[in-house]
C-alpha cells in the first residue's frame, strides 16, 4: 500500500463516520455505555482491592496480660509467641503507650470519657500487639496464643483479641465483590462487542452496493477492509475518549467530595486519580479502539465473498 | 499461474455448464472462441442464460463443469484472492448504471483507478480524458441523481474504460434509455471497440443488432443456437 492510499483509506474512514451521522452515533453511544459500566466497575474492583489491602495491614492481635506479669515472664511469652513461624512481629506496648494511643483514636470526643485517667491510675493493662504474615491465620494465631497460657501456671494472659467476626467477614466479602466484579467486567465488555459489531454490519449493509462496485473494478479484499477498520477504530476511539472524559471528571469530582465529608484521614479512601488514570486510561482507549476494530471486522467477514 | 488454453484468443469457453443451487440449468454445454478487436452481440430470450454466460466471464459465478479463459486466466483455477487482477483486464457496464449516488462523476470514475492504486498524477489525467472521451468533461462536478439516464450510462462507461482493460462486458447497456440515447450510446461503445477494446454486449434491442451487423451469439435454453459473423437479430431457428 502506497502513502497516497493510507491517506484515501483514513480519509474514507473519517467521512464515513460523518456521512453515517446517526448510526455513528448510535455507535459511538454503545461503547460510551459499555465501556463507562465497565469502567466504574474497574474503579469499584480497584478500591474494594484496596480497602481490603488497609483491612489486611490493620488485622493484628492484642495479647492483654494481668497486672501482675513482670518483665522476665514478658519477654518470655514474647519469645514463645515469636517464635510461631505465621507471626511476623511482637511488639510490646506498655500501659501508658496503650492510653496514648486511645486518648489519640478517640480525638476529642474521648477527650471527656478519658478525664482524670492519667500515667499513676491508667486503668489499662499492659499489652502484646501481634501482626502476623497471612491475615487469614489471625484466628489460628490467636488460639494458639490462648493455648499458651495454660502451659504457664500464672496464668499471664488476661485476654487476646482480634477483628474477629468483622475481619472474617471483610475477608469473605472483598472476595465476592472482587469475583463478582471480574465476571461482570468480562460479561460487559463481551456484550459491548456484540453491541459494535451490530452497529457495524447495519452500517456495511447500507454500503454493500458500493462494495460490490468496488469489487467489479478489482479492489481487493485489503483495501475494501481498510477505511471499515479506520472507521471502527474511530468510533471505539471516540467512544472511549468521551468515556474517559465523563468517568475521569465524574471520579475526581467522587473523591474531592469523600474527602471534604469524611476528612483525610477517614477510614475509607478512594484511590487518587492521578495514581489510576494513565493505566485505566490507556485500557479504556485501547479496548475501545480494538473492540471498534474487531467489530469492523467480523461485519466485513461475509460480504467480501462476492 | 496463468494457464492458456488458446491461441490468441482473449476469451474461450469448452463446454461450459452451469446448474444453479436450486437446480435450473442455466447453461448446458457451451463452447465458444472470442478473439481481440471483436464486437459481439448476445441475444435471447429473457432467461436463456445470457446473464449467466456474461457473469462467467467476470467470475462472478463459476460453472459447474467445463474451461473458462479470459486473457490467459484459467478461471478454473483462479485463486479467490487472484480474482482482482483479472477483472481489472475486464470494464463491466449494466443497465442500472451502478454509480455510487454520493459521489461525482468525476470521484466515480476515479474510483475505478484508486481501487487500482494509481499515482494521484495520472489519475487526474486519465480521468479528464475519459470524460472527454465520452463527451461529459463539463459535468464531472454532477453527482448521477443531477445527470439524466443517458449521461449516467456514459459515466459508467467512462469508469469502465478508465483502466484500459481488454474487454468490456455490457449487460443490456441500453435496456433503461430511449432509442436516441441508446444510439449514442453505441456510437461511444463502437468508438471504444475500434481502439482495441473487445466488447461483447447482451441485448434485447433488435434495431441495434441489425443497424450495427456484428458478430451475433444467440442462447437459448442454456446452449448457443447461432452464432453469425455478420449477424441479424433473432433467436429462433
Amino acid at each position: 500500500m502506497n502513502f497516497n492510499t493510507f491517506l484515501r483509506h483514513l480519509r474514507e474512514g473519517f467521512r464515513s463516520v460523518f456521512r453515517n451521522g446517526w448510526m455513528s452515533i448510535a455507535s459511538i453511544t454503545s461503547i460510551i455505555v459499555s465501556l463507562f459500566i465497565l469502567g466504574v466497575f474497574i474503579l469499584l474492583v480497584l478500591n474494594v482491592n484496596q480497602l481490603a489491602d488497609q483491612a489486611d495491614s490493620e488485622v493484628e492481635i492484642n495479647v492483654f496480660l494481668e497486672l501482675n506479669v513482670d518483665q522476665s515472664l514478658r519477654q518470655e511469652l514474647q519469645q514463645e509467641i515469636s517464635a510461631m513461624t505465621e507471626v511476623s512481629t511482637v511488639t510490646f506496648v506498655p500501659k501508658a503507650q496503650g492510653l496514648k494511643e486511645l486518648r489519640d483514636r478517640l480525638g476529642e470526643g474521648g477527650e471527656s470519657f478519658l478525664q482524670g485517667y492519667a500515667q499513676d491510675n491508667n486503668p489499662l493493662p499492659d499489652a502484646l500487639r501481634i501482626q502476623v504474615i497471612e491475615p487469614t491465620t489471625v484466628p489460628f494465631v490467636a488460639q494458639k496464643i490462648e493455648a499458651l497460657n495454660t502451659e504457664h501456671p500464672e496464668k499471664p494472659i488476661l485476654k487476646v483479641r482480634y477483628g474477629g467476626d468483622t475481619v472474617q467477614t471483610l475477608f469473605k466479602v472483598t472476595a465476592l465483590i472482587r469475583n463478582i466484579g471480574l465476571i461482570l467486567v468480562a460479561a460487559l465488555g463481551l456484550m459491548a462487542m456484540f453491541l459494535i459489531a451490530n452497529t457495524i454490519r447495519v452500517t456495511i449493509l447500507a454500503r454493500r452496493r458500493e462494495i460490490s462496485i468496488m469489487k467489479l473494478v478489482g479492489a481487493t479484499n485489503q483495501f475494501i477492509r481498510w477505511p471499515f477498520f479506520i472507521e471502527g477504530a474511530l468510533l471505539g476511539g471516540i467512544g472511549s475518549l468521551v468515556t474517559i472524559g465523563i468517568l475521569f471528571i465524574g471520579y475526581q469530582q467522587l473523591v474531592a467530595a469523600s474527602v471534604r465529608s469524611f476528612g483525610i484521614a477517614s477510614v475509607i479512601t478512594l484511590i487518587p486519580l492521578q495514581q489510576i488514570w494513565p493505566l485505566l486510561g490507556s485500557l479504556l482507549l485501547g479496548l475501545g479502539v480494538l473492540i471498534g476494530i474487531w467489530g469492523s471486522t467480523l461485519s466485513i467477514r461475509r460480504f467480501l465473498k462476492v | 499461474m496463468i494457464l492458456l488454453l488458446g491461441s490468441d484468443d482473449l476469451i474461450e469457453m469448452q463446454d461450459v455448464w452451469k446448474t444453479y443451487p436450486n437446480g435450473a440449468h442455466a447453461l448446458q454445454g457451451i463452447s465458444v472462441k472470442i478473439d481481440r478487436n471483436e464486437f459481439v452481440y448476445v441475444v435471447g430470450p429473457s432467461g436463456a442464460g445470457k446473464s449467466t454466460f456474461m457473469k462467467l466471464m467476470y467470475r462472478e459465478e463459476t460453472p459447474t463443469k467445463g474451461q473458462i479463459s479470459v486473457n490467459g486466466f484459467n478461471l478454473g483455477k483462479l485463486k479467490q484472492r487472484k480474482i482482482p487482477l483479472l477483472r481489472r483486464n475486464i470494464g463491466v457496464i449494466f443497465q442500472d448504471f451502478r454509480l455510487l449516488p454520493k459521489l461525482t462523476a468525476y470521484d466515480n470514475v476515479a474510483f475505478a483507478m484508486e481501487v487500482i492504486e494509481t499515482p494521484r498524477k495520472l489519475m487526474k489525467k486519465r480521468v479528464m480524458e475519459v470524460l472527454d472521451l465520452v463527451g461529459l468533461q463539463s459535468k464531472a462536478g454532477r453527482y448521477p441523481e443531477q445527470m439524466s439516464g443517458g449521461e449516467q450510462q456514459r459515466i459508467a462507461i467512462a469508469r469502465a474504460i478508465v483502466n484500459n482493460p481488454a474487454v468490456i462486458i455490457a449487460d443490456e447497456p441500453t435496456g433503461n434509455l430511449d432509442p436516441e440515447t441508446s444510439y449514442g450510446i453505441m456510437q461511444l461503445l463502437d468508438e471504444i471497440n475500434f481502439r482495441g477494446t473487445t466488447i461483447i454486449m447482451a441485448t434485447h434491442n433488435r434495431d441495434i443488432v441489425n443497424s450495427m451487423r456484428r458478430r451475433v451469439l444467440a442462447i437459448e435454453d442454456g446452449m448457443i443456437v447461432r452464432d453469425q459473423i455478420r449477424g441479424e437479430y433473432g433467436y429462433e431457428f
